[in-house]
Formats: C-alpha cells, structure tokens, sequence
C-alpha cells in the first residue's frame, strides 16, 4: 500500500487536459460577464455589511449587516480562495479513485452522494462548539468576535477541514494521530495522542459544566432533560427489536416524545413535583458523572445510538429554524461593537485582553482542531470524488460558521446588563438582583433589579443569574427570536427550555461519545502493559478505562462547579487552549504534508494559519502561566491565595478556608495543565520542522505513505449543483444529479 | 450503485408527476441521510459482485451495523 514515489504520479498530462475540456466548473478559463458582475455584486454585499458594522459607533444596527458581512464573505472565501487551493495547491484529481470507490464494501466505506455527506459531515463537525465560544467572547463586543469568526474560518478553520479531508482521503482514511505518527515521526505522533485524550478530558468537562449550570435549579430542564433517557431507550429498543432500521420513523416519534417533555416540564415545573427536579449543582455533578459511567458501558444501540439521531435529527431543525428565524425578524444588536473589557482584559466572563483571548475562546466556527478528527475518519471513507473535498471540507466548515454568527447574534440581541449578569460568575456580582443590578451598572451596562427578575420570570426560571457557559445566554436570544415569530412573549418561556433541551441533548450525546473514545484510546495504550485490555469487549477493561476517562472529567466538572473564581471563567481558556492546540498538530501534519509532497511555494497556506495559531496559543498558555495579573496568571492565582492562607486571611470571592485551599489547587492543576499543552505544542512543531527541512534538503528521502494512484470509474460532479459540463457528462454515463458509476461507458 | 433519485429536469411533465418526483427525492434525500438506506445499499452491493449471494436479514445486517460502533468508537464520533 505504501508508495514512495507519488510525486510523480500521473496526476497531471492527460489528465489535466481532460480535466479542462471536460468540465467547466473546474477549468481555470476567463468567466462569463454574468459571472463577473454575480461576484462583483456579492463582494458588495459583503463590503456593505463590513463597512456598517465598522462605522457604526454607538447606534444600535441590525443583525442584517452581520449576516450580510458574513455570508459575502463566505461566498467570496468559497467561491475564490477554496477553489484556489483545491486546483492549485492540492491539485485534487478527478481521475483519480478514493477510497470509497476503490475499498467500497457496502458499508462503512461506499461512494455516497456530495449533498448526503455533507449533511452528515457537517452534522458531525457542528454541535454545542460554535454556540458557545461566540457567547462568551460576546463580553468584548460583537466586532472582534464576528472578524475572528469569518476571517478565522476563511483562512484557518475552513482550510484545515479541507486540506485534512483530502490529505487523509489520499491515505485511505487515515487518522490525524496516524498521520501524524507516518509524516512527521513517533515523538510528534506520541504527542498528538496525548493531547487528543487530554482536550477529550478537558472538553467533556467544560460541555457537562455548561449543561450543569444550564440546569442547576431549574426544576424544567431537569425534567425534560431526564426524560431524553427513557424516550432514547425506547427508540432504542424499536430499532432493535421491532423495526430494525427505521431511523426516520423513530426519530419522528422521539422529535414528537422530546417536544411532550418540553410542554410537561413546564407542568412539572408548577406542580408538586418541582421540588424533586429543584437540584442543586454538587448533585447534577454526581447525576452526570454517574450517567456519563453508565451510558459509556452500555450496548451503543440501547443509548448512544437512538440518542445521536434524535440530536441529529434536532441540531439539523433547529439551527434551519433559527436561520429562518433571525431572516424573519431581523433583531437589532444592543451589545457594544466593541467593549471597554476588550482593551482592558478584566471582563467577568473570562479574563485577558482581546488577543489572544478573543481567540482562544472562539474555537468552533473559526478554527476548531476537533474537526480534523472527523476530517480524518468517517468523511474519506465515504466521499466520491477528490474534487469534492472543497464543497465537503470547505463548504461544511462555512456553515459551522454561520452557526456561529447566529450565538453571536443571538447573545448580542439581549440587554447587555442581563448579558452581563447572566454570564459573570456569583463572585463579582453576588447572588441576588440587587447586587447583580449594581455590578453591572458598574461595568457600564444599566439593569435594574425588576428587569433582572422580569427576564427570569418571562422564561419561568427563578433566577438567571451567573448561569454562565453560554448556554443560557444562548437560550435567551433564541426564544427573543423564536417567540418575535411564533407564539408571541406567552411562548418564551418554551422556546427557552426547547433551546436549553437542544443543547443538553447534543452535549450528552458527546459526553457519552466522547468517553467511549477516551476509553478506547486509553485501553490501546493500557494494551501495551498488560494484552487484555486492547479487547474491547473485556469488560473489567471496559470498565476500569471507562472509570479513568469519567473520573478524569468528573473531576475538572467538580472543581468547576466548587470554584469560588467561577468554573468557566477559569475551565473555559483550558478548553480553547487545548482545541487550538490539536489545530496546531492538524495544521502541522497538513504543512509538512504541503512539504513533503513537493509543494514547498504553496505551504503558506496552512503554514501561515499555523503560525497564527501557535503564536495564539502560546502567548494564551504563556500568559496563563506567566501573568502577574491574577485574574489571568493561574500560579500568581496560587500565589496570592497561598499567601492568604499563610497569612490566615480569607481572600475574596472565597469565604471560608476551605475555598481558599480549592482556588489554591485548581490554579495549581490548571496552570501545570497549561505548560503540559505549550510543551506539546512545541515537541510536534520541533519534530514537524525537522521533518520539513530534512525534506527540503534530501528530497530523495522523502518517504509518502499515500495510496497509488488508480483510474476512478465513478462520474460525479463536484458542488452541490452540477455545472452544464457535468451534467453533459452525468447524461453521457446515463446517471442523475447524485452521480455514481457510470452506467454505460464513458465516451 | 446509482442512487434512485430522479432527475431534476421536470419540463413537460403533469403537476401531479412533478410532485410525486419532488416526493421521491426527498424520501431519497431522507433515507440516505438517516443511514435507512445502509441495508439495501449494502443488498445492491453484494448482489452486484454475485447475484445469488447470501445477505444477513434486515434485523441481523443493523444489528452488526450498531454493534460496530462498540469496537471502535472512533467511527462516527461527533465533534462538540
């Protein structure tokens, strides 16, 4: 399988020529007037929405300019810089079969249709990610945020996804921790490993803290959240039992089922019964590890199964539903364009300034290095044709984007004071309204106490201060939009919970998901001690890797809930430390790629979005390692409450002794976390370089591990919509839009 | 191997035929994504190398299918 010489494989001559006369949407030929004015009318767009939100100082604006900047953009990204390195730099090669064509067994590897991956794709890459980080960086404005998150996506996020899909497609499906072990070397893939399994840890606990604080006290959302588990088990069971396969019949059933939880929570919310949802956060932490344990040993089709296509099937509607709904009622951004937390750095909701922590916090929807894992698994196995990396990759990650601008714009549509007093944590504003009311007044964002209250009552909570991870926040943008288009102020409240619901399910799934892969990494390595526990069907292996990996997170769950600094406010960098980091190992693999493959003048494209992203994370880590500042510093953190403990002085948001000793041992575990990370860093990007200058010098020794090339039967166009060349082409193998082997030989 | 999807060029055709292909193409668009299409996919595959070949029961084929994801859950893992 292993081919030394790919470079000079036949991708080029013949069937470049080909390439060019067959199929116009690829050609590289001078464009129609039509589709010069198209563009110039689209860059327009895009300049128009820039040049607003620029010079927009003070006024309210409408969420319009955003969409519009945004999606010019995109278009512009897609259309021009995605197609330039799909032709130019990687050189995809229609002629050449994937390994869906080539391995096709019916099952996990087969040709699928462009439009069904990447639906599945996309439903892969995007979950609770992009909801989140817009919300918290929303503290800083909705500008610097909104530019990271298209600019982010266009020249390092998007870019990753694709040129990660096509790097593995040309490797069978290889994994990024594979990659990384064949093309840069053991010390570089021992690396990856280890940071993949820690930001597993580190990830899992930040999204079950997210659903903790959601649903800390909120007798609703306890209620409907609780009853997903027995409506995935009876999915569950139907698929198994009595109509195996039926996934749209079912998911039907469950959407209908989890909408009755919804209304009923609101039931049990009024009745007697509230009282045994009321939990207070210490006891969601045992209920979530508890069931992170369990869901994580179970059969896949009892929980883990059902429950990923009822969130499937509520992440697609939903994020549809929202994008119709910000169209419809076009809200107007009460949030600042900019900040006085963006130069300062001393926000509630996390601190340090705008770089690198505006970065930092927005991973998903900019430049998330979770998505090379799925970039590198599922997607090569099952996509029909090189070509479509670009629409797949490129075109995903865009739309994981969008969902992005959507949190912003949602949490930048509330009352900033009520943004402020929901997201900072109970140490900087208290824990009643009055106190909240004065904080944020002070911050520059006049609330008053009743409209503090109001808010909760409208969505019938009874406080919604400190519910900080994003979730909330997101949750009430979402029904000020949904209730502006259905159902009026009466339905707030549900909308409210049916936002709330939507993420609990999606971040469930992942914990679950994500345990099992964290176990499954940790038996391999286990495996090398002791053979046993590299089967994966050994139960007592199953069970103690499982007890690590949740026993890990629960861990970082626990102190998050007990940290008197504010769980987020402290957890929240780790995780976006630790995604950006994995960016890092992807872009790595991908530029050394670019290098050893002969295309030296064009690794700026991932090199420079690798250097963006190094110098982002480790000026973050440094500065969370480093900084005298407290607020940002964790060992000056440690420092100063050591000191206090020394001195016997309670310090400040801690009230007891007792607190002290846990800001004391966090700031000490998460700063020890922060070096673990830039050393990672540093060991893959050492190893990557040497890896590229031994090429450079010794081109002969270059070693590739990709799959010869072999003649693609498959005819299929590249984007969504065929172009006329394509569709003369799909006409001519006697196939439809979908594409496919063609039916009659090809002429 | 084709998918059964029909084709997008509906000129000259009754109201009535327009919908019932509109129809047909979202089912398709529905099965393929929600995985209900795997078994036949895999039925035409099979039978495509070896028109007699023995091919596991609807319930036995989705049984092996979930049960894969316990050996490596890496396969369909969704990102956060």
């Amino acid at each position: 399988m292993i081919d030394e010489g790919t470079r000079v494989m036949p991708t080029s001559d013949a069937t470049g020529t080909e390439r060019d006369t067959a199929s116009p949407g690829t050609t590289q030929g001078s464009p129609s007037p039509k589709s010069i004015a198209v563009w110039v009318l689209v860059g327009l767009v895009g300049a128009i929405g820039w040049g607003v939100l620029a010079l927009s100082r003070g006024e309210e604006i409408s969420a319009a300019w955003l969409l519009a900047a945004a999606l010019g953009s995109y278009a512009i990204g897609y259309r021009f810089y995605a197609r330039f390195i799909a032709h130019r730099v990687l050189k995809v090669d229609k002629t050449r079969a994937t390994p869906a064509e080539r391995l096709d067994n019916g099952v996990d590897f087969h040709p699928t249709d462009r439009r069904v991956l990447f639906g599945h794709h996309f439903a892969a890459v995007a979950g609770a990610g992009p909801l989140v980080g817009p919300v918290l960086a929303a503290q800083m404005g909705y500008l610097p945020g909104t530019i990271w998150i298209v600019a982010g996506v266009i020249f390092a996020g998007a870019v990753q996804d694709m040129v990660t899909l096509f790097f593995s497609t040309r490797r069978d499906g290889r994994s990024l921790g594979q990659m990384a072990r064949d093309e840069i070397g053991p010390v570089g893939g021992a690396a990856a490993l280890v940071a993949v399994f820690a930001i597993m840890i580190i990830l899992l606990a930040v999204l079950a803290l997210v659903i903790v604080n959601a649903l800390a006290h909120s007798p609703w959302g306890v209620f409907s959240i609780g009853m997903t588990i027995p409506i995935a088990l009876f999915m569950g069971f139907y698929l198994r039992v009595l109509r195996p396969g039926r996934v749209t019949e079912v998911s039907l059933i469950g959407v209908a089922l989890l909408l009755l939880a919804i209304v009923a929570g609101g039931w049990v919310a009024e009745s007697s019964l509230a009282g045994t949802f009321t939990l207070e956060k210490e006891t969601l932490v045992v209920w979530m590890v508890a069931y992170g344990f369990v869901a994580s040993v179970l059969p896949v089709w009892m929980l883990l199964a059902p429950r990923d296509y009822l969130s499937t099937f509520m992440k697609v509607g939903t994020i549809a539903l929202l994008a119709l709904g910000v169209v419809i009622s076009m809200p107007t951004l009460k949030m600042p364009a900019v900040t006085e937390f963006a130069a300062r750095g001393d926000g509630p909701v996390f601190a340090g300034s705008m770089f690198p922590f505006v970065f930092i916090t927005i991973a998903c929807g900019a430049l998330s290095g979770f998505h090379s894992l799925v970039a590198s698994g599922t997607t090569p196995k099952m996509i029909q044709k090189e070509t479509q990396v670009r629409v797949i990759g490129y075109g995903a990650m865009l739309t994981e984007s969008f969902v992005a601008i959507m949190a912003m714009i949602a949490a930048c549509i509330i009352e900033p004071g009520l943004f402020f007093a929901v997201n900072s944590p109970p140490g900087v504003i208290g824990t009643t309204v009055e106190t909240a009311s004065q904080a944020v007044t002070n911050f520059g964002f006049a609330i008053s106490p009743e409209a503090l209250a109001q808010a909760a009552k409208d969505v019938e909570e009874t406080s919604l201060l400190s519910r900080t991870g994003g979730a909330p926040t997101f949750a009430l943008g979402m029904s000020e939009i949904f209730s502006a288009v259905i159902g009026g102020a009466g339905m707030k409240a549900f909308w409210y919970h049916f936002a709330i619901m939507f993420e609990a399910l999606f971040i469930l799934t992942t914990v679950d998901a994500g345990t099992r892969v964290g176990r499954f990494m940790l038996q391999d390595t286990l495996g090398n001690v002791h053979k046993s526990f590299k089967d994966v069907s050994w139960k007592p292996g199953v069970w103690f890797a499982s007890a690590i990996v949740v026993g890990g997170w629960g861990y970082f769950l626990w102190v998050g809930v007990k940290d008197p600094l504010g769980g987020i406010n402290q957890l929240f960098p780790l995780f976006g430390i630790a995604n950006q980091l994995l960016a890092a190992v992807a872009l790595a693999v991908c530029t050394t790629l670019l290098v050893k493959s002969g295309r030296l003048k064009w690794a700026w494209v991932t090199g420079v979005p690798l250097a963006w992203d190094v110098a982002v994370t480790l000026t973050a880590s440094y500065q969370k390692i480093f900084s005298q500042d407290v607020k940002v510093g964790f060992f000056a953190q440690r420092d100063k409450y050591q000191a206090g403990i020394d001195a016997d002085k309670v310090l400040p948001p801690a009230k007891t002794m007792g607190e002290m000793e846990t800001v004391v041992t966090n700031a000490t575990v998460d700063g020890v976390l922060c070096v673990l990370f830039a050393v990672l860093i540093i060991v893959v990007l050492l190893d990557a370089a040497r890896t590229c200058f031994k090429a450079i010098a010794d081109p002969a020794s270059v070693k590739l591990s990709e799959v010869p090339w072999t003649e693609s039967k498959i005819v299929a166009p590249a984007g969504l919509v065929p172009t006329a060349g394509e569709r003369a082409e799909l006409a001519a193998a006697g196939l439809d839009s979908g594409g496919g082997r063609a039916k009659e030989p090809v002429a | 191997m084709s998918p059964a999807a029909p084709g997008r060029d509906g000129r000259g055709l009754s109201g009535v035929e327009r919908l019932r292909r509109a129809l047909a193409r979202a089912r398709y668009f529905v099965r393929e994504f929600s995985g209900e299409a795997a078994y036949d996919r895999y039925v035409a595959h099979a039978r495509a190398h070896d028109p007699d070949a023995a091919v596991p029961t609807r319930r036995a084929f989705e049984r092996a299918r979930t049960d894969a994801r316990e050996a490596d859950p890496r396969d369909g893992f969704r990102c956060c």
